[in-house]
């Protein structure tokens, strides 16, 4: 069978069966298992009401218990045991994996990875939400901006080796550095630099979601504030950080987090610009590196960027129990 | 608000400048990318993207055949046309690999042996390079370029080159032709754009087949979670029960789970099942792990529907269900088009969980994987064909992002702002 029709009647029977279960669930709660007839009426329509709940989150349940909740043991079992899987090796693959100098520059990169992206994508989202704040073809330029947002990280990644080519007549830093007689260079072969030109595609993908943000908390600013402090005589550098920066600092972590989280996740950068050679790897592609080959090491690196993603994942816990 | 004040900021001019430079600093890429796509291969490795609207030049290194020599008095002359096979347009010509380009066409370049007197008042001989109109006579210089002094009539040819632009040529020798001669031309070709390399992704590189999957992919993968996330939203919303707030904690901590983790156990429990590698797979895996954002928004736009409209429809007897359906889903669309844009993208973008839940062969290939694992090793050099391949696969990306970016940037602040 194709897979366009397999795809269509996938839709049919996934979409059909979602409506029905949801449908059918709640004619048989409300007819067969607890009818509103005479004798237990008041009672039954107060079962029915405190079972209904669960049918309508019942498949939510399901997923996300079975693709994100099961992983986190699942992947821990696993990470205990050898690469087919029979032994128990304990810490083993974790030992192994600390001592090896492939996993220490993988994290030591991701290390990298995590202050430089979310630093400069929030600067510059910051910095281009306040430039075109008043300006009056403002939107167009934040639409620009935002744009790298929709293209796929692969994509991104082959846009960048057009940039970064080592061909004068591909890449563009080798055609101003020819321009001005300077032999050509390889940027992804730089030591410890090269890094930072991988970094930059996620910057140059990322900044536009900081300014979306960004730009609608500079808008919420109250109007008095800002008018209070032209009148006191501030400028308008001395208003932007002494009046705005600290009323938006909110958002400004809020921003911070969610793409130091992204970050964490991204394999597909590296592996597209170098595949992880010349000292780029990053967790996530080194785990990719292992999938397949090595399941008991692959779970080890996951659960590694569990343990990290953990701290900031209970702080959110906490604020969103605060506000229920 | 600086011009409530009083004084117009200063800083406008320097405002729109600076914004101007992040919006080019941040198109160039993309345009790269695109200029590149429509390029013609050879044009490619000849001149930078950024030079793409202008004629490509190049230099290059003729050796005729000498066949056909006819003799001219003390000379021997060959003639016939630089471009062996084809056409072309020839925009100058020379002798020397140093000055290939030492003459325009229409004109003859020419070697002279004139007398020269040194320094010293010795008489000698020496070299000299002229290029003078093809139907006219050459005019000979007072002195040479070190600035001594031609003896006039002393000259004596030692070899020409007339081209003319449709590469035919003439090249005179005072010797015997007998080796195939070195003559440079620089030869024009127009820009060249087209859809060539379009055309060859798409019909024998695959790519077809890769987008169709891309495709098959994304539509399940966007609308199954849509549905399964709307209940649980509005049972996380509007019912209550015991527990309610501990879900939606705990669906909180589940947007930040690294997918990483559920790769392996996951692919390990498709197999025990089943499902294996495969669409049916991929679609599963796509609803679970898109599901935490999908309650998350959907959760948070769903308690901020006003409160009258649902107690009084069920004060009116409706039941869950029907003001599930009936008025909040309606209600909703802002935020199922939100999510719908988000799942799209995601999933139309991803390469991780369709290098793990997708069979490896070709037939199953979506376009990122077909990028990154087919067409950067076996294509790449070939740039444009890269830039076309990427290009087609960013392009429905780009279509819904600009058409539907109202609906993404309002998901992006129910999302985030908190």
């Amino acid at each position: 069978m194709s897979p366009i029709l397999q795809g269509i009647l996938t839709i049919i029977i996934g979409v059909g069966g979602c409506v029905g279960y949801f449908y059918l669930s709640n004619i048989i709660l409300d007819r067969f298992v607890f009818p509103a007839r005479k004798d237990d009426q008041g009672r039954n329509i107060a079962r029915a009401t405190a079972v209904r709940p669960w049918l309508f989150l019942m498949p939510a349940i399901l997923a996300l218990g079975l693709y994100l909740v099961y992983p986190v043991v699942g992947s821990f079992l696993r990470s205990l045991y050898n690469r087919s899987g029979d032994e128990f090796i304990g810490l083993g693959n974790y030992v192994q994996m600390f001592s090896e100098h492939g996993f220490r520059v993988a994290l030591f990169n991701n290390f990298l990875w995590v202050l430089f992206v979310p630093a400069a994508a929030t600067f510059f989202g910051l910095l281009v939400a306040q430039l075109t704040d008043r300006l009056r073809w403002g939107s167009i330029a934040k639409s620009l901006i935002f744009m790298p947002m929709a293209i796929s990280f692969v994509g991104a990644s082959l846009i960048w080796k057009f940039v970064y080519a080592v061909d004068p007549n591909i890449g563009i830093i080798n055609a101003v550095r020819d321009y001005f007689g300077l032999a050509a260079i390889d940027p992804l072969q730089i030591p410890f630099w090269n890094n930072f030109f991988v970094m930059i595609i996620m910057v140059w993908m990322q900044t536009g979601f900081a300014m979306v943000i960004l730009s609608a908390a500079l808008r919420g600013i109250p109007e008095e504030t800002i008018e209070a402090a032209i009148l006191d005589g501030a400028n308008p550098f001395q208003i932007f950080f002494r009046i705005k920066i600290p009323q938006i600092a909110g958002t400004i972590a809020v921003v911070w987090t969610t793409i130091t989280f992204l970050t964490l996740k991204v394999f597909d950068i590296v592996y597209t610009m170098t595949g992880g050679n010349f000292d780029t790897e990053i967790l996530p592609s080194y785990m990719m590196s292992y999938m397949f080959r090595d399941d008991g090491r692959a779970t080890a690196v996951a659960f590694v960027i569990m343990l990290i993603v953990t701290p900031v994942m209970i702080y959110n816990i906490r604020q969103a129990r605060k506000e229920l | 608000m600086d011009n409530i004040a009083g004084h117009k900021s200063s800083l406008s001019l320097v405002t729109n400048i600076a914004v101007l430079c992040l919006v080019v600093i941040w198109l160039i890429p993309t345009v790269g990318l695109l200029v590149s796509s429509f390029r013609d291969r050879e044009q490619i490795s000849e001149t930078g993207w950024w030079a793409a609207m202008f004629p490509v030049e190049s230099a290059e290194r003729m050796r005729p055949e000498p066949e056909g020599v006819t003799q001219d008095g003390d000379y021997y002359v060959l003639e016939g046309n630089v471009f062996e096979a084809g056409s072309g347009s020839v925009s100058g010509f020379g002798l020397t690999g140093r000055d290939p380009g030492a003459a325009e066409v229409g004109q003859t370049y020419a070697w002279f042996e004139v007398e020269v007197t040194e320094e010293d008042g010795e008489i000698d001989d020496e070299r000299i390079e002229i290029a003078y109109p093809a139907d006219g006579e050459p005019e000979f210089p007072e002195a040479t370029e070190d600035g001594l002094p031609i003896t006039p009539g002393s000259a004596v040819l030692q070899r020409s080159l007339t081209v003319a632009e449709n590469g035919d040529f003439s090249y005179v020798n005072d010797g015997e032709i007998s080796r195939a001669p070195s003559l440079y031309v620089i030869t024009k070709q127009p820009p060249d754009f087209g859809w060539q390399n379009y055309r060859q992704i798409l019909t024998s590189d695959g790519m077809d087949r890769a987008f169709i999957n891309t495709l098959t992919v994304t539509v399940p993968a966007t609308v199954i979670p849509i549905l399964i996330a709307a209940f649980a939203a509005y049972a996380l919303a509007w019912m209550d029960f015991p527990g309610r707030g501990w879900l939606v904690a705990a669906v909180v901590g589940l947007l930040v789970v690294p997918l990483q983790l559920a790769l392996v156990p996951m692919l390990t429990l498709h197999n025990q099942i089943g499902i294996g590698q495969s669409f049916l797979g991929i679609w599963l895996a796509h609803t679970g792990f898109g599901l935490p954002l999908a309650v998350y928004l959907l959760r948070n736009y769903m308690i901020g529907l006003p409160r009258d409209i649902i107690e009084s429809a069920k004060v009116d007897g409706a039941t869950d269900f029907q003001v599930f359906t009936k008025i909040v889903l309606p209600l909703s669309f802002p935020a199922l088009a939100s999510f719908a844009i988000f799942q799209f993208l995601w999933t139309w973008n991803d390469l991780l969980v369709a290098k793990v839940f997708l069979p490896s062969n070709s037939e199953s290939w979506v376009m990122t994987v077909k990028i990154a694992d087919d067409l950067l090793g076996s294509r790449g050099g070939d740039w444009g064909i890269l830039a076309a391949a990427a290009f087609v696969s960013i392009a429905v990306p780009l279509v819904v992002f600009f058409a539907m970016q109202k609906y993404l940037v309002r998901g992006l602040l129910a999302g985030s702002v908190k």
